[in-house]
C-alpha cells in the first residue's frame, strides 16, 4: 500500500503544473483536438501520453471511438440506445484482476439467495444494465437481489474473496452513470430491502430499509403528519439508498439543507462483507469520527448502503406556491435575496428557469400551460411553507406585490389550490423529462456563484450557435445550475465545443463540475477541475482502506489512474 | 347583465382526507382547505361571459365559516367584482343553501346564476337544480358549453349526460351548473390579486336573508368505505382456473 502511494505521489510530482487546481495551467494543457484519446482533464490528458494507459479496447462498446460504439451489441437490440460523444467516459479498460463469473458462483449466489432472487433473464438484465438516459450500458451477466443485510454481507465476502466487481443498485435514475455496470459487474440491486423499519411520531426519526422509494416514504410519513426532507423529480423510482449513497440535493435543501445533516445514521456493508452499524437516531452523537459521512456521497464506492435513519420534518399545513416571470437574471437574483429577507423562515423552494426551458417543456409534455399570460427571459418558482395559512398567504403576496411595484417582477400568479401548485412544479419537475424526448442532451450540474449562474449559459450560447439549444434552470436558491445542452443528434464536434470548456469555466469560478448528480462514470476523471491532487490522494487511500481490491463500484467516482494496474 | 357565482370552501380536492375518530364527519383541523374545483370552472365561465360583454359584474357568494373569506378573495382574485359572505358557523345541506341563494337572488336580480355541479366534499349535486326550482328558473346542469344570446335573452347550453351530450335552450334568467369540460379556470395573476384587495366582500347573516335553517335531515355516522382487500398471487394458470372456479365462481 506504501509502495503504490510512493509512485501516485510520483507521478503527480511529475507532472507538477497539475498540482494547482483550478488555475491556467489546466486551461494550457487543453488536449489536441485531433488525438484520439479524448481525455477530458489536462492532467489525465498529460498522464496519457507518458504512461500510455489508455490504449482503445475493443471487446467492450463502453464509448470508446464514435463509430464502432453504436454496432455489435447493439445490432438487433430493440431498444433505442443513444451513443453519446461524451470523451469523459472513453477509454475505460476492463481491470484485468476481476475474475469473471463463473457457474460456480452463480450456484453460490442462488444458495444463499434463493434461486428466485438470481437473475440471469437477458430481458431483466437488459434493463437493469441501462441508465435512465439510456447513456450508458454495461455487459452485466448477474444480478442479485439481497433480501436483507445479511445476504448482503455474504454476497460481498464471497464476492471479495473471488475478486469478482459488483455495482451497487438503487433505483437507477442515477444521471453520471453511476449505477450501472462498466463491464461485466455483478449487479447487487437492494430493491426487494423496502420496508420501513420503525417511525418515531414525537422526534421525526424514520428507519428503514436501504431499498425504500422515496416516494412511498413520503406517502407513508404523509399519513403521520411529516414530510421527507428532500424531494426530486426522480422519487417515484429512486432509493433512500441511493439518495444517501449520492448525498442527493433536491427541491427543499434550501429549507432542510443536505442529506450530510438530515441523516443520522446508517448501516452499511464493505467490500468484505463487514456489517458497519452505525444507525444511530440520535441528533447529537459527537464520539468519535463520524464514519456515515463517508457513505453519504461516495456512491457505493465505499459500501453498500442497506438501512438508513433519517430526521424527518412535521408536514406544516399552509403551503403557498407562486409562479413568477422576469425580464432578467439580475432582477432573479434580487428577488432570491429579497425573498430570503422577507420571506425567511417560510421559504422552502425556489427554483429557476430559462425561456428556453418553459418552451421545451410546453412543446413536449402533455396537458402543461405557461401559468403566466407573457413570455418572459426567466420564470421562477417560489414555495413557502409555514404554521398559518393566513399569515403565510399575506406574505407572499406582499413579498410578490412589493417585487412587482420595485420593476422586479413583470407578472406572477399564485396557485390557489394543491392542482394548480402540481402543475406549476409539472413544469420545473418536467424538463428533464422534456429533454430525453427532444432529443440528444449533454447534461452538466454545476455550483456557481449565484451572480455566474447565467453568465455560463449565455457564453456557451456564444459558443455554440446554432448548433444546438443551451438551457439553464435549477436550484437558483442553492446556487446550483443545470445546464442543458439539447441538439437532434450527439455529435463529436458539439461534444468537443462544450467539454472541457464546462468545466474549465466552472474551476476558474471554483465552482463544483457536480453540484448534486456525483461523479459516477461520465466525471471520474474531471474530480481534479474541483478538488486539489492532494484531497483526491487521500480520497484514494480511503478506498483502498475500505476496499482493498477495489470491487465495489469499479471505474467510478475518483480518477481511473488512481487505480492503474 | 349580473351574474351571480356560488363557490364553496372544500377539502382540497388532492388532499387525502381522513374520518374522524368520532364517526361524526371527516378530519378538516389542519387540512389544506381550496375553492371547489366545479365552483372555479363556475367562476371561470362567468368572467369569460363578462370579457365577452354580455355581464356586467359577476358576484361571487359563499356561505360558510368566517375562514370563506379566502375562497372569496380567490374569486376576486380570479376576476369577480365583489363578493358576499353569508356567514354561519353551521355546515348546511344543499336545501338550506338553495333557499339562501334564492333570497340572495331575490335582492340581487342576477341574469345568471353558476354553480358548479357538485360539491367534491359531499357530492350532493343538488344545489343548483333546488335554486332554479325555488326560484321558478330554468336549468341547464353539467354544461359543457354555453353560447349566450344577448338580444333574445337566451343561453343555448350542451350538457353532458350519460348517452352523449344534450343541447338545450334556456331562457335568462336561469340557473346553470358546471361540469369538468366547460372550461380550464384561470390562475389569479398578482395584478389581479392587488386589485382583489380594493374590492368589496359584504357580510351578511341567514336572519339578514330571512331563511329558515332548520334541516329536516341529521347526519348519523360517517365512516370510511371497506379497505379493499389485496389480491392474491397465483403461480400457475392452472391454480388460477381452480380459484375461478371454485372460489369466485365465475367460470
Amino acid at each position: 500500500m506504501m509502495m503504490m502511494m510512493m509512485m501516485m505521489m510520483q507521478r503527480l510530482r511529475r507532472s507538477e503544473e497539475f498540482i494547482r487546481f483550478g488555475c491556467k495551467s489546466l486551461i494550457n494543457l487543453r488536449p489536441n483536438k485531433n488525438s484520439v484519446s479524448r481525455s477530458v482533464s489536462g492532467f489525465v490528458n498529460h498522464y496519457d501520453t507518458k504512461g500510455r494507459l489508455f490504449e482503445s479496447k475493443n471487446g467492450n462498446h463502453y464509448n470508446t471511438e464514435l463509430h464502432h460504439r453504436c454496432l455489435g451489441r447493439n445490432l438487433g437490440m430493440l431498444q433505442q440506445y443513444k451513443c453519446f460523444g461524451s470523451s469523459s467516459a472513453s477509454q475505460i479498460e476492463r481491470n484485468p484482476l476481476f475474475s469473471s463469473l463463473d457457474s460456480k458462483d452463480v450456484s453460490y449466489f442462488k444458495e444463499i439467495l434463493g434461486d428466485k432472487n438470481v437473475v440471469e433473464d437477458e430481458e431483466r438484465l437488459e434493463t437493469a444494465n441501462t441508465d435512465w438516459m439510456k447513456k450508458y450500458k454495461g455487459s452485466s451477466k448477474l444480478m442479485l437481489l439481497p433480501k436483507n443485510t445479511e445476504e448482503v454481507s455474504q454476497i460481498l465476502k464471497y464476492c471479495d474473496s473471488r475478486c469478482l466487481a459488483v455495482v451497487p443498485q438503487g433505483g437507477n435514475t442515477g444521471l453520471v452513470g453511476g449505477s450501472v455496470p462498466v463491464f461485466d459487474e455483478v449487479i447487487i440491486n437492494v430493491g426487494l430491502m423496502n420496508k420501513v423499519l420503525a417511525f418515531d411520531e414525537v422526534s421525526g426519526v424514520l428507519v428503514c430499509e436501504a431499498g425504500c422509494i422515496l416516494e412511498n416514504l413520503a406517502t407513508f410519513l404523509d399519513t403521520k403528519g411529516f414530510i421527507m426532507p428532500l424531494d426530486l423529480g426522480a422519487k417515484g423510482s429512486c432509493h433512500i439508498g441511493g439518495n444517501v449513497s449520492t448525498n442527493a440535493g433536491g427541491l427543499r435543501l434550501i429549507r432542510y439543507g443536505s442529506l450530510h445533516g438530515t441523516v443520522l445514521g446508517l448501516e452499511a456493508v464493505t467490500a468484505n462483507g463487514n456489517v458497519l452499524d452505525m444507525l444511530g437516531t440520535l441528533r447529537k452523537d459527537n464520539t468519535g469520527y463520524d464514519l456515515k459521512h463517508l457513505f453519504i456521497g461516495s456512491e457505493g464506492s465505499l459500501g453498500i448502503v442497506t438501512k438508513v435513519s433519517i430526521l424527518t420534518q412535521p408536514k406544516l399545513s399552509s403551503v403557498n406556491l407562486a409562479f413568477i416571470a422576469c425580464k432578467d437574471y439580475l432582477s432573479c437574483q434580487k428577488i432570491l435575496v429579497e425573498a430570503k429577507r422577507n420571506l425567511g423562515e417560510i421559504l422552502s423552494a425556489f427554483e429557476f428557469l430559462d425561456n428556453n426551458s418553459m418552451d421545451l417543456v410546453l412543446n413536449h409534455l402533455d396537458g402543461v400551460r405557461n401559468p403566466v399570460s407573457s413570455t418572459e427571459n426567466f420564470y421562477i418558482l417560489i414555495e413557502t411553507t409555514g404554521s398559518d395559512e393566513t399569515n403565510d398567504r399575506e406574505k407572499l403576496e406582499a413579498f410578490l406585490l412589493k417585487s412587482l411595484e420595485k420593476g422586479l417582477v413583470s407578472d406572477g400568479v399564485i396557485a390557489q389550490d394543491i392542482n394548480q401548485a402540481s402543475s406549476f412544479w409539472r413544469i420545473r419537475e418536467g424538463i428533464t423529462e422534456a429533454l430525453q424526448k427532444a432529443g440528444a442532451v449533454y447534461k452538466y450540474d454545476l455550483s456557481l456563484p449565484v451572480e455566474e449562474i447565467y453568465n455560463i449559459v449565455n457564453d456557451l450560447r456564444g459558443r455554440l450557435g446554432d448548433l444546438a439549444n443551451v438551457m439553464g434552470y435549477g436550484h437558483l436558491g442553492d446556487g446550483n445550475l443545470h445546464l442543458n445542452i439539447s441538439a437532434a443528434d450527439y455529435n463529436d464536434k458539439l461534444i468537443g465545443l462544450i467539454e472541457p470548456y464546462v468545466y474549465e469555466w466552472t474551476s476558474k469560478h471554483r465552482g463544483s463540475i457536480s453540484a448534486e448528480h456525483g461523479l459516477g462514470v461520465m466525471k471520474a476523471n474531471e474530480i481534479f477541475y474541483s478538488k486539489s491532487p492532494e484531497t483526491v490522494a487521500i480520497m484514494a487511500s480511503i478506498k483502498k482502506l475500505l476496499d482493498p481490491k477495489g470491487i465495489l463500484n469499479p471505474y467510478k467516482v475518483l480518477p481511473h489512474t488512481l487505480f492503474s494496474h | 347583465m349580473k351574474i351571480l357565482v356560488a363557490v364553496k370552501r372544500v377539502v382540497d380536492y388532492a388532499v387525502k382526507i381522513r374520518v374522524k375518530p368520532d364517526k361524526t364527519g371527516v378530519d378538516t383541523q389542519n387540512v389544506k382547505m381550496s375553492m371547489n374545483p366545479f365552483c372555479e370552472i363556475a367562476l371561470e365561465e362567468a368572467l369569460r361571459i363578462k370579457e365577452a360583454g354580455f355581464a356586467k359584474e359577476v358576484v361571487a357568494v359563499s356561505i360558510g365559516p368566517s375562514q370563506c373569506v379566502d375562497t372569496l378573495r380567490t374569486g376576486l382574485a380570479m376576476g369577480a367584482d365583489r363578493g358576499i359572505h353569508v356567514e354561519t358557523n353551521t355546515s348546511f345541506l344543499p336545501l338550506t343553501i338553495a333557499k339562501i341563494l334564492k333570497s340572495l337572488a331575490e335582492v340581487e336580480n342576477p341574469g345568471l346564476i353558476f354553480l358548479g355541479k357538485q360539491a367534491i366534499d359531499d357530492d350532493c349535486n343538488q344545489t343548483g337544480q333546488m335554486v332554479a326550482a325555488l326560484l321558478g328558473w330554468p336549468q341547464a346542469t353539467f354544461a359543457s358549453k354555453v353560447v349566450l344570446d344577448k338580444d333574445k335573452h337566451i343561453a343555448t347550453v350542451d350538457r353532458e349526460v350519460d348517452g352523449g351530450l344534450e343541447t338545450l335552450c334556456v331562457d335568462l334568467p336561469a340557473v346553470i351548473t358546471t361540469d369538468l369540460r366547460l372550461n380550464q379556470p384561470r390562475y389569479a395573476s398578482l395584478p389581479n390579486i392587488m386589485k382583489a384587495k380594493s374590492k368589496p366582500i359584504k357580510k351578511m347573516t341567514v336572519q339578514d336573508l330571512k331563511v329558515d335553517v332548520k334541516s329536516d335531515i341529521e347526519i348519523l355516522e360517517v365512516t370510511e368505505p371497506p379497505k379493499r382487500k389485496s389480491g392474491v398471487m397465483v403461480s400457475s394458470v392452472d391454480e388460477l382456473i381452480e380459484k375461478l372456479r371454485n372460489e369466485a365462481h365465475v367460470v
